[in-house]
């Protein structure tokens, strides 16, 4: 009884007000403070002083941001230490989840939920997402694949947009539903609003499902680039919509719009990209801030292109892209690794916010129910994703290489998944639109559906139609040597069948970039250096260090030429038996979950254990080796200086009195070694 | 052009090629322009000249390997057909010549043949092994002339160890195949325009 009475009191205490946007009434304990103050001032009386006095809302804000991020990591802690149940609810589904409880628990107290706020949401949670998104973003299988790509997102989302807003339309025409007030107009913007497959729910779910490489591009490649369609769509319909007509020049400067907002996005992002990459040239003495370049330049291009209207999300894609490869041979490899974890934990961190409070907003309403119109926008979702799929890929297999297989398709159209995006955008939708709450309610049933329905279930299916899943292999040389060769072969074929294809073309952006841009942005005498020399370096680099933390290499190094040659040249080999024993064991340690370039790295949970774990194995391997080959040259050199000192005995004719030393310390040493 | 009709591709010779390689009509008779664009001596044969004019080779640091492997052993000429035969290994694989008799031999453009293609580039010498030379060869090829010897040796070094399995110190066929992911080996290239 008195216990539930704190801990309510206690809860009031802490979640009163919360949420930024909310105005929230001082809590009652408040006012004794300034009575206190007041009443010195009335009367003079020397009061004693305050040892201990408290002041609530001098921290409020900073202490509720702090105190909701940490609830949610608390929780996505406690996920992950009961196994049984990570394993079969992706971490997406579990917040939604622990957001409706919290939700609710708000509501029961009696306050009211804080709503997932547009601005906090495009301003501070989404960015860190597509910048860690777009700053690993695979390039070799992204280029290889954007017309397909670009194909889904634009041609894919204008066909959901309207496939849905027209039947929706349709249906809200007939009478029993009850929804005759709603116009085409505001049947498309819904359309347009719930088209949009999601980057972050996309993210969460394809992360733990670890399908091959192809599918996994498109269906990110797609949620990334559609941002252009979303944007140029939502805006048009709401213009017209309060306009109320449309015209073929309003449809034209649609077209128009489109191209300057995608196109305007990139070429933003790219100009701060090679922003980024210039200043970069100039760290090497102050190596500590390098990192914090990387944030904000790219930080500012998103503003700068939400500024003017334009893709924020392509321009932080494209900021990423640009710059990674100048900054990355320009800054040390502590702010690489800091880069990198600073971009996965903020990143995961705002996925986590975002899931939990679409939990919580869910809660907070306000809701309109239809049962038609939202069951009917659920199944026409699903209907128009299918059917768009299968019509485009029957197009684009057309002019792919590699063909898109049934299973591909199916996958392709069963993770176009909806996320806070939609939400974000339905929630900005004025409050003169009429139909706002019932657009809000269907949206967020449509998420749910997504998320819970088709996130939890992706992961048997994929089991069960033994769709690809990703190869595992180690970050290799043999790979990086291969695939160069390849270019290079390809590029000379393409040459003597007279054909300018990919490979041509991108040898000649190859060439332009070595020869011009590299000069401009890599510090030092770095940009003459040869990809393949660099790959090399830095996995060479990333060993030594590994070897030298787990106490195998002297920390000091002569130069770095040695660093290179750490590779033993001949290795006494272990006996075969214990060698093929050690290998399986390796072998058997191997996760699942392991990435193929570890620059290349987009995971969210598994960014250095997976990679540690078997690096650590495979230096356990080389340890032992190493340890081998020390020996066995420590004791030759022994044997060299006993063998030195006897012949330096022998001249001299005091070898007597000596070798009875030497015979002393044999022993020493063959005891000792 | 006059002299050129002597060298006029014959129907029964399209169809032969297009049983060897696979190729169709159109690509064929595509290829035939481009075997005679580049044939400047105009008997039907291309010499090692021939391909060095070739602009996109000169510049190629693999250039001098590619066009070898265009001329069988010892010969210095290659004809139409085996000009085909070569960037047959080259042609997409298609889903219908899956289904093809099994009877006939394997064609040109298999998985396995396009990465046995990509092998003998490495393995000059023809032994099924590329050995610590040859693999320095072809780095020292592709990385220039700035790099120093030891360096490269201690890449080759590292190559050779990530990849063999049987403790040769040389890459044998299977080896080769295992290494790397297979969605790069994709040996194809578009010759439609």
């Amino acid at each position: 009884g008195d216990f539930f009475l704190m801990l309510i009191r206690f809860l009031r205490f802490v979640f009163v007000g919360i949420g930024l946007p909310i105005e929230a009434s001082a809590p009652a304990y408040q006012s004794h403070g300034t009575e206190g103050s007041h009443l010195t001032n009335i009367t003079n009386t020397k009061k004693a002083f305050p040892v201990l006095a408290v002041n609530y809302e001098h921290v409020r804000k900073p202490f509720e941001i702090a105190l909701w991020i940490l609830l949610a990591l608390l929780m996505k802690l406690g996920f992950h230490l009961i196994p049984r149940l990570s394993a079969v609810v992706p971490e997406s589904c579990l917040l939604i989840v622990v957001g409706l409880l919290v939700g609710g628990l708000i509501k029961v107290i009696g306050e009211e939920p804080p709503v997932l706020d547009s601005q906090l949401f495009f301003l501070c949670l989404l960015p860190p997402i597509i910048l860690d998104a777009g700053y690993f973003l695979p390039i070799r299988p992204f280029t290889e694949n954007v017309g397909t790509i670009l194909v889904f997102a634009v041609i894919g989302t204008l066909w959901n947009a309207f496939f849905m807003g027209g039947l929706l339309y349709a249906l809200c025409q007939i009478e029993s539903v009850g929804l005759s007030g709603v116009d085409l107009l505001a049947c498309l913007l819904f359309g347009s609003i719930v088209s949009a497959v999601d980057p972050v729910a996309v993210l969460a779910v394809f992360e733990e499902i670890h399908i091959n490489e192809l599918v996994h591009i498109l269906v990110f490649g797609e949620s990334l680039l559609n941002d252009a369609v979303t944007v140029v769509l939502y805006n048009l319909f709401e213009e017209f919509s309060k306009v109320g007509t449309v015209t073929v020049l309003d449809v034209f400067l649609g077209v128009v719009c489109f191209f300057v907002v995608s196109l305007g996005g990139v070429l933003v992002g790219a100009i701060y990209g090679f922003l980024a990459a210039f200043t970069s040239r100039f760290t090497s003495h102050t190596r500590v801030i390098e990192p914090l370049f990387v944030f904000l330049y790219s930080y500012m291009a998103y503003l700068s292109s939400e500024m003017f209207h334009l893709s924020g999300i392509m321009a932080l894609i494209a900021c990423g892209v640009v710059m990674r490869p100048y900054v990355e041979a320009n800054i040390s490899h502590k702010s690489y690794t800091t880069i990198k974890y600073f971009l996965k934990m903020w990143s995961s961190v705002s996925e986590t916010l975002i899931f939990i409070f679409l939990g919580v907003s869910t809660v907070a309403g306000p809701h309109a129910w239809n049962w038609t119109f939202v069951i009917t926008t659920v199944i026409l979702c699903l209907v128009s994703r299918v059917l768009g799929v299968i019509g485009l890929t029957f197009i684009i297999n057309k002019f792919r290489i590699v063909k898109l297989t049934k299973k591909d398709q199916f996958i392709v159209a069963y993770g176009g998944l909806r996320g806070a995006i939609a939400f974000s955008l339905g929630y900005l939708l004025s409050n003169s639109h009429q139909m706002r709450n019932l657009f809000l309610t269907a949206i967020i049933t449509v998420i749910f559906f997504t998320v819970f329905v088709q996130g939890m279930t992706i992961r048997p299916l994929v089991e069960l139609l033994a769709v690809k899943k990703k190869k595992e292999s180690k970050p290799s040389i043999n790979e990086e040597i291969h695939t160069e060769f390849l270019d290079h072969l390809l590029t000379g074929v393409e040459g003597v069948c007279g054909h300018y294809g990919h490979y041509h073309w991108k040898e000649k952006l190859n060439r332009f970039n070595k020869t011009y841009v590299k000069r401009w942005l890599i510090a030092g005498e770095n940009f003459k250096e040869p990809e393949l020399i660099a790959f090399y370096r830095k996995m060479e680099l990333k060993q030594a260090i590994m070897m030298v933390e787990s106490g195998q290499l002297p920390s000091v190094l002569p130069s770095t030429i040695s660093m290179q040659n750490i590779q033993p040249r001949a290795i006494p080999r272990v006996s075969k038996k214990r060698e093929e024993e050690i290998r399986r064991i390796l072998r058997a340690n191997l996760q699942n979950n392991k990435q193929k370039m570890r620059s290349r790295s987009y995971s969210r949970h598994t960014l250095f254990d997976a990679d540690e774990e078997d690096d650590v194995s495979e230096v356990r391997l080389r340890k032992t080796k190493m340890e081998m080959e020390r020996r066995v040259s420590v004791m030759e050199r022994r044997v060299s200086v006993m063998e030195r000192r006897v012949s330096v005995m022998e001249r001299e004719g005091r070898w007597r009195g000596r070798v009875s030393v030497m015979e002393r310390e044999g022993k020493c040493d063959g005891e000792g070694g | 052009m006059g002299s050129r009709a002597s060298t006029l591709l014959r129907e029964e010779e399209i169809e032969e090629i297009k049983k060897e390689t696979g190729f169709s009509h159109s690509q064929i008779t595509r290829l035939y322009s481009r075997f005679t664009s580049l044939d400047k001596g105009e008997n039907g044969t291309l010499s090692r000249e021939d391909f060095q004019r070739i602009p996109e080779l000169a510049i190629n640091p693999l250039g001098d390997r590619i066009i070898n492997a265009f001329f069988p052993e010892g010969e210095d000429q290659v004809n139409f057909r085996g000009f085909m035969r070569t960037l047959a290994h080259f042609r997409p694989i298609e889903d219908n010549e899956k289904n093809k008799d099994p009877i006939a031999s394997e064609p040109l453009n298999s998985r396995s043949n396009k990465l046995l293609f990509a092998f003998r580039l490495y393995d000059l010498d023809r032994d099924d092994k590329i050995s610590r030379d040859e693999l320095l060869q072809v780095l020292r090829m592709m990385v220039g002339v700035n790099i120093s010897d030891e360096q490269l040796g201690s890449i080759a070094d590292r190559t050779i160890q990530e990849a063999d399995q049987n403790g040769d110190n040389s890459i044998s066929f299977n080896e080769f195949i295992k290494v790397g992911n297979v969605y790069i080996l994709y040996i194809d290239i578009d010759i439609d325009i």
